[in-house]
């Protein structure tokens, strides 16, 4: 067990630094370049020299992310030039409102295609599993801006329920959860359309399983074979693909934030590459890819809790 | 006159294909069989005759694509065809419970043993946990299972097949049914264990009042452990009757067919070839007007049996041996088909072809990161050897290195220790790779799944040309004629080349496989299990495939099998090995009779035996093997052999004995001593 | 020799059911027919394809072209019959035109990344070892990243041409493939069929690519539609953030881009164009579904 933590670990180090290094690389490889974004298009070559000098980017680019490592294990992360603010709080508030928003829509998605997954797939070819499969097929084939723009026009336009856009600005008359309302809901649709695909396939393979024909035979009643037996064996391998959403969550979803206007983690993470800020890319990225890696082996872990058969 | 537990009556089911224009296949027609309380009833047949689907259909779990077209199923006085959903529940599980082929696939892997067994008394009586607990307890006893309390706890993958079969017997038995549906339940279990649950079978039907169907593909098995016999063909009840008379005076020609191609441990080549069924098994959708077996039979007669079907009537009047036969009278008493031909003598012993010397191979296991490295022995101090137009078998069960030692020959492993010649040249540490075409050539092998041994994607045509191109150089446009030539070699139409493998059939696709591996013309043919997935009638056809090959090309052929009736008619000398090592070793006649090594006499005892007469002294293997890195440091048997002597079966390696004719036993016993124990062995050797 | 011939000669065996199934590839294209979904799917995207392919002779007017009047009114009518956008450019024409960038780009990553990802999933699965190693372990780190992300950065570096979109699109879709050959050719390798190659000396390329590649079909080609519906999907993001194909040139994602801020008064403005999109990809993802059906019965 300690074994497998610690290769996990060292997996995760290994990945934060292979990223983190290639995102430092390629933003400021040559030197020249940092000291231009940081004056602008119009300066002078005479000015971005002298800036370059001022900034020691003269210097290899090893030595230069190994100090960037350096400070960021102090918490240094630097100044955001689009936001005119440390890079970590610029940080910590995008991030803390797409958590918002990811475990509202998590605490959604797990159940809702927890369910349709398994009704789906307990009986294939089936009515319901036809129609399921039908449902999340279609959501996983529009993209987000698409089923955005399709709800919006029902719910915002036709019907003016809801508000169009969510900038958690309270100002505008519309109460917080009613502006979560639609970034949520075209985030579950998404997302449950792929999710539930894959519970369903799980799901469709276990029931062909002998130790289901048994439970059958031993004439225990429907509910019971799903339940006890089938839904067990059948969330092993879903379970990664679930954790892995939460990735997902976290930065994928730029697009709805876009659409909605929502101050979100993605969003930032575009205005910073669109904008060239590149202390706020390079520490963005570090998060999102370190996020990444910790679902990773949570998804890992979990699947060792399921399957006794791994544990040996 | 016991009632009639359950009747099936002119049943008929059908499959009906996925595709939308397919329309729906019969697999079983007009079926008529009874089944007594507390009788046990053997329905046997090969591959595709609808035995395992008449089961199914019993507790109706036929999927989506079967339904039951026709017939009654009448259970205790119920048709369970068309009962509803609450009664058939009530009943599975509790009136008719069911053991199945593959026990690990059958039991739930991620909940406990002891979990499932609780389950069917707190369904089907509302037991409390308390009360289901001890009666999985009492069970777990009953069908003899060391250390009930720690097994309940236990997960399917931690136990051994055998352990596992046992729990799903034990699962079936815990509500006392009054059926027991047992589908295949020793297939694909090791001979020793087979022999250990069959015992428990004829054991617990002395205390039960559970009536049993058993359904086998092997008449061998359901000889020792049923009072009556069905045998089916092609979806249809061909004969049955009560066991005795089934293998004394079978009446119908494809039950002669089926026990005439039964190796037995009497017999071996020399003296009586095996008789196969000619033909083929038609697909289930061809269906002729009459006898379905009319294709195939040997005493057909047209007109009186290719007009009307046939059905079943009682034979000589006695109602309970029916056979489906007009011509059932005329048919002369059974005695054994001995194929005609000369009993030729063995081939004079020569120098080896092909031997390994202190031949051993270590595993290792290494974690690219890690310091740990985990080795496992599968073979050790192996010496054998085989000689031009010989035949020289490997018998053994699973975990004894058998396979490795195949891949060690053909070059798929290197040997860690030791030496492995061909023809003079020194290969054992040189991989396929490593060798030159010459020895490439030399040796080639057979392999056991006719199912991957072809790749599918590759045509007949291009796989044995293949081999061609590679092994004797030709080129790729002079390939047409070596296909056709080889086909014909292996009795296959030339015109085989150019389907693919899907559209073969399991004993086509092993006649291909040994095309392909003769496509050099090898001196030594390795065979790993080429016939253990075949049905007993293209079995036959194989074997004596192979020993036509042998006799002509003067093939050395290396048999690797666990079927020691196969062995004992196919090969000359057998080795046989256990934990990587060679009990014993030497010409197949002396290996097979007295004196021979504890593990060579219990796996003799444990063949089924085609002879319901024929219940000698049992010999049951108890203990699990030893786990391969928990090796013994004396005899490898010595943890479970039933004449173990002492501590100095534990402790110290044990001495070869070298006997007459070249053959070895490697035991503490002397052999005078062994031959006089083993004198009351009865099977052994007689035909 | 004893036993007598004709006991042992088989005849040639009917080819069973397979000979009613027809032969070839047309053989297999009248399978789809089998399989609602795949029948639909591919529907879909047939039509889709001859409308781009035939786009200069569908489309009524130049993609680019304003027609000035039409802002007066830019709702669906006689002249434009999806509407104009909010600079006068007729959408039916943009879409029209707009499938064409769609349907070329996608399909090529797939392929690049299909090719790229095969081999190296052939190769880690079958050599193992060290070559294994690394690229499992590449994979891993390239999937732990969420890949927007990445197209951000690369993108708002490298420049947005149609090249750098399938090459960012090759780069972050191979691990997945290799991924899923990798675990095909761990389950192949061990088949009997593979050692008797070696047993004939074939070399390690030639059982890589004729024996194990062409039994990983079925799975992959199943995985191409999801991948090329996928890449429709991410090419619509990226026009709709964009970072996708540069203006004025109709990129269905950049038109809801430009107008879905006008929903609340011309929601047909981005309505068109999602619809568009959609429909593409949902005859990816139904195709997929279906080939994934007929697979699974044969």
């Amino acid at each position: 067990m300690a074994r497998f933590a610690a290769k996990h670990l060292v997996f995760l180090l290994l990945t934060l630094f292979v990223v983190s290094f290639l995102v430092f690389a390629l933003n400021e490889f040559s030197p020249g370049d940092v000291a231009r974004k940081e004056l602008g298009a119009y300066a002078t070559q005479d000015q971005v020299d002298a800036l370059t000098k001022r900034l020691r980017l003269d210097r290899p680019l090893l030595v230069r992310y190994a100090e960037y490592l350096g400070k960021a294990a102090t918490g240094d992360l630097g100044y955001s030039a689009r936001f005119k603010a440390p890079v970590k709080a610029v940080i910590w508030k995008h991030l803390a409102n797409t958590a918002l928003l990811a475990a509202i829509a998590f605490a959604c998605i797990v159940p809702f295609s927890m369910v349709l997954g398994i009704l789906a797939g307990m009986r294939e070819s089936s009515r319901l599993d036809r129609a399921i499969l039908l449902f999340s097929t279609l959501m996983a084939s529009i993209p987000e801006f698409a089923l955005g723009v399709f709800l919006a026009s029902v719910f915002v336009v036709w019907l003016g329920w809801l508000p169009g856009t969510a900038t958690l600005v309270a100002g505008g008359g519309w109460s917080l959860s009613a502006q979560l309302v639609l970034p949520v809901a075209v985030i579950v649709l998404f997302d449950a359309g792929y999710v539930i695909s894959m519970i369903r396939a799980s799901m469709v393979e276990v029931m062909q399983r002998p130790y289901i024909r048994t439970a059958v035979l031993k004439g225990l009643p429907f509910y019971r074979v799903i339940l006890g037996h089938a839904v067990r064996n059948a969330m092993i391998n879903p379970i990664t693909v679930i954790l892995l959403q939460i990735n997902y969550l976290v930065a994928g979803v730029v697009v709805v934030e876009t659409v909605f206007a929502y101050p979100g983690f993605g969003r930032m993470m575009l205005e910073a590459a669109l904008f060239k800020d590149i202390a706020l890319i390079e520490a963005g990225a570090l998060v999102a890819v370190g996020l990444a890696v910790l679902t990773n082996i949570l998804g890992d872990v979990a699947y060792m809790i399921l399957d006794p058969r791994i544990r040996a | 006159m016991t009632d009639r537990l359950l009747e099936l009556q002119d049943l008929s089911i059908a499959y009906h294909g996925l595709r939308r224009r397919r329309g729906e296949t019969r697999v079983v027609r007009g079926l008529d069989l009874t089944l007594h309380a507390g009788e046990a009833l053997g329905l046997v047949g090969e591959s595709g005759c609808g035995k395992s689907t008449v089961a199914l259909s019993i507790v109706r779990y036929l999927g989506r694509a079967g339904r039951i077209v026709g017939g009654r199923i009448l259970f205790e006085g119920r048709d369970l065809a068309t009962v509803d959903e609450a009664t058939l529940r009530g009943i599975r599980g509790r009136r008719i419970a069911m053991v199945y082929q593959d026990p690990m696939a059958s039991l739930n892997p991620v909940m406990t043993v002891g979990r499932q067994l609780m389950e069917v008394p707190m369904i089907h009586d509302r037991a409390g946990a308390a009360a289901a607990r001890a009666r999985a307890l009492a069970m777990l006893g009953e069908v003899k299972l060391a250390d009930p309390e720690a097994v309940m706890e236990r997960y399917p993958h931690q136990l051994s097949g055998g352990q596992q079969q046992r729990i799903v017997i034990a699962m079936a038995l815990i509500a006392e049914p009054a059926l027991l549906i047992m589908d295949e339940p020793t297939t694909g279990l090791d001979v020793t264990v087979e022999a250990a649950v069959l015992n428990l079978v004829r054991e617990l039907r002395r205390r039960i009042d559970s009536a049993i169907l058993f359904i086998s593909h092997n008449l061998a098995t359901v000889a020792g452990v049923c009072d009556r016999i069905g045998v089916m063909y092609r979806g249809e009840l061909v004969e049955d009757g009560p066991v005795r008379r089934i293998f004394s005076d079978p009446r119908h020609p494809y039950t002669r067919g089926l026990l005439d191609c039964l190796p037995t441990l009497g017999r071996d080549k020399r003296q009586a070839p095996l008789v196969p069924i000619p033909g083929q098994l038609e697909p289930p959708h061809v269906r002729a007007s009459g006898c379905g077996f009319a294709g195939r039979c040997a005493d057909v007669e047209a007109g009186r049996c290719t007009t009307r079907p046939i059905p079943l009537a009682a034979f000589d009047g006695e109602a309970t041996h029916r056979v489906a036969c007009v011509r059932a009278a005329e048919l002369p008493v059974y005695a054994r088909r001995r194929g005609d031909g000369a009993v030729s003598a063995r081939p004079a012993a020569a120098a080896p072809v092909v031997a390994t010397e202190h031949l051993g191979k270590v595993y290792e296991s290494r974690r690219l990161l890690g310091r740990r490295r985990r080795s496992v022995r599968a073979l050790s101090d192996v010496d054998l050897a085989a000689g031009r137009r010989q035949t020289l078998a490997i018998v053994g069960e699973s975990g004894c290195g058998k396979s490795t030692l195949a891949k060690v020959l053909a070059g798929i492993e290197t040997a860690t220790e030791g030496r492995v010649s061909l023809d003079g040249a020194e290969v054992g540490r040189l991989g396929v790779d490593a060798r030159g075409r010459e020895l490439k050539r030399k040796l080639q092998m057979v392999f056991q799944n006719p199912d991957s041994t072809l790749n599918p994607s590759h045509t007949v045509g291009y796989t044995i040309g293949r081999a061609l191109r590679r092994l004797r150089d030709r080129a790729p446009g002079d390939l047409a004629g070596g296909v056709a030539r080889l086909l014909e070699v292996v009795r296959l139409s030339p015109e085989m080349a150019a389907r693919m493998p899907r559209q073969l059939s399991g004993g086509e696709k092993q006649r291909v496989a040994i095309a392909r591996a003769l496509a050099g013309d090898p001196d030594v043919v390795v065979a790993d299990e080429p016939v253990s997935a075949l049905d007993v009638s293209v079995q036959a056809a194989i074997i004596n495939l192979l020993t036509e090959l042998q006799a002509a090309h003067g093939t050395t052929l290396v048999f690797i099998s666990h079927d020691l009736s196969v062995v004992r008619y196919l090969a000359d000398h057998v080795a046989v090995m256990y934990l990587g090592t060679v009990a014993e070793l030497g010409p197949v006649e002396r290996v097979f009779a007295p004196p021979c090594h504890p593990y060579t006499e219990a796996l003799l005892a444990a063949v089924p035996a085609a002879d319901p007469d024929r219940h000698g002294p049992r010999i049951v293997l108890e203990g699990p093997l030893p786990r391969p890195d928990e090796r013994p440091r004396g005899c490898p048997f010595a943890t479970r052999c039933p004449r173990r002597v002492g501590a100095v079966c534990d402790d110290t390696p044990p001495p070869v004995q070298r006997l007459a004719d070249g053959h070895r036993i490697a035991c503490h016993i002397p052999a005078d001593e062994l031959a006089r124990l083993q004198a009351s062995l009865v099977m052994i050797g007689a035909s | 020799m004893s036993t007598p011939v004709t006991a042992d000669v088989l005849t040639v065996s009917p080819p069973a059911a397979s000979r009613r199934r027809a032969r070839g590839w047309w053989g297999r294209v009248a399978r789809l027919a089998d399989s609602t979904p795949a029948t639909v799917g591919a529907a879909l995207i047939l039509v889709w394809v001859v409308v781009a392919a035939l786009a200069p002779l569908l489309a009524p007017y130049a993609p680019n072209s304003n027609d000035l009047a039409a802002l007066a009114s830019t709702t669906p009518s006689r002249a434009h019959w999806l509407g104009t956008d909010h600079l006068g450019r007729d959408i039916l024409s943009r879409i029209v035109w707009g499938a064409r960038p769609v349907l070329v780009i996608a399909p090529l990553a797939v392929l690049g990344a299909t090719a790229l990802g095969s081999l190296l999933g052939l190769a880690a699965g079958y050599k193992r070892g060290w070559i294994d190693l690394v690229v499992t372990r590449s994979c891993d780190i390239v999937l732990s990243f969420p890949v927007i992300i990445l197209y951000m950065i690369i993108l708002t570096h490298f420049g947005s041409s149609a090249w750098n979109i399938v090459g960012v699109l090759t780069l972050t879709k191979a691990p997945i493939i290799a991924r899923i050959v990798r675990g095909l050719t761990l389950e192949l390798r061990e088949r009997e069929y593979v050692a008797a190659a070696k047993m004939r000396g074939e070399s390690s390329l030639y059982i890589m690519l004729v024996e194990i590649l062409p039994n990983a079909r079925g799975p992959l080609i199943v995985d191409m539609c999801l991948r090329t519906g996928y890449n429709i999907i991410i090419i619509g993001v990226l026009g709709f953030l964009g970072i996708g194909l540069p203006p004025p040139d109709p990129d269905w994602g950049g038109m809801v881009k430009d107008t879905y801020g006008m929903m609340m008064v011309w929601p047909h403005m981005a309505l068109f164009p999602c619809a568009a999109i959609s429909s593409l990809v949902v005859g990816f993802n139904l195709l997929a579904v279906g080939l994934r059906e007929i697979g699974l019965r044969d």
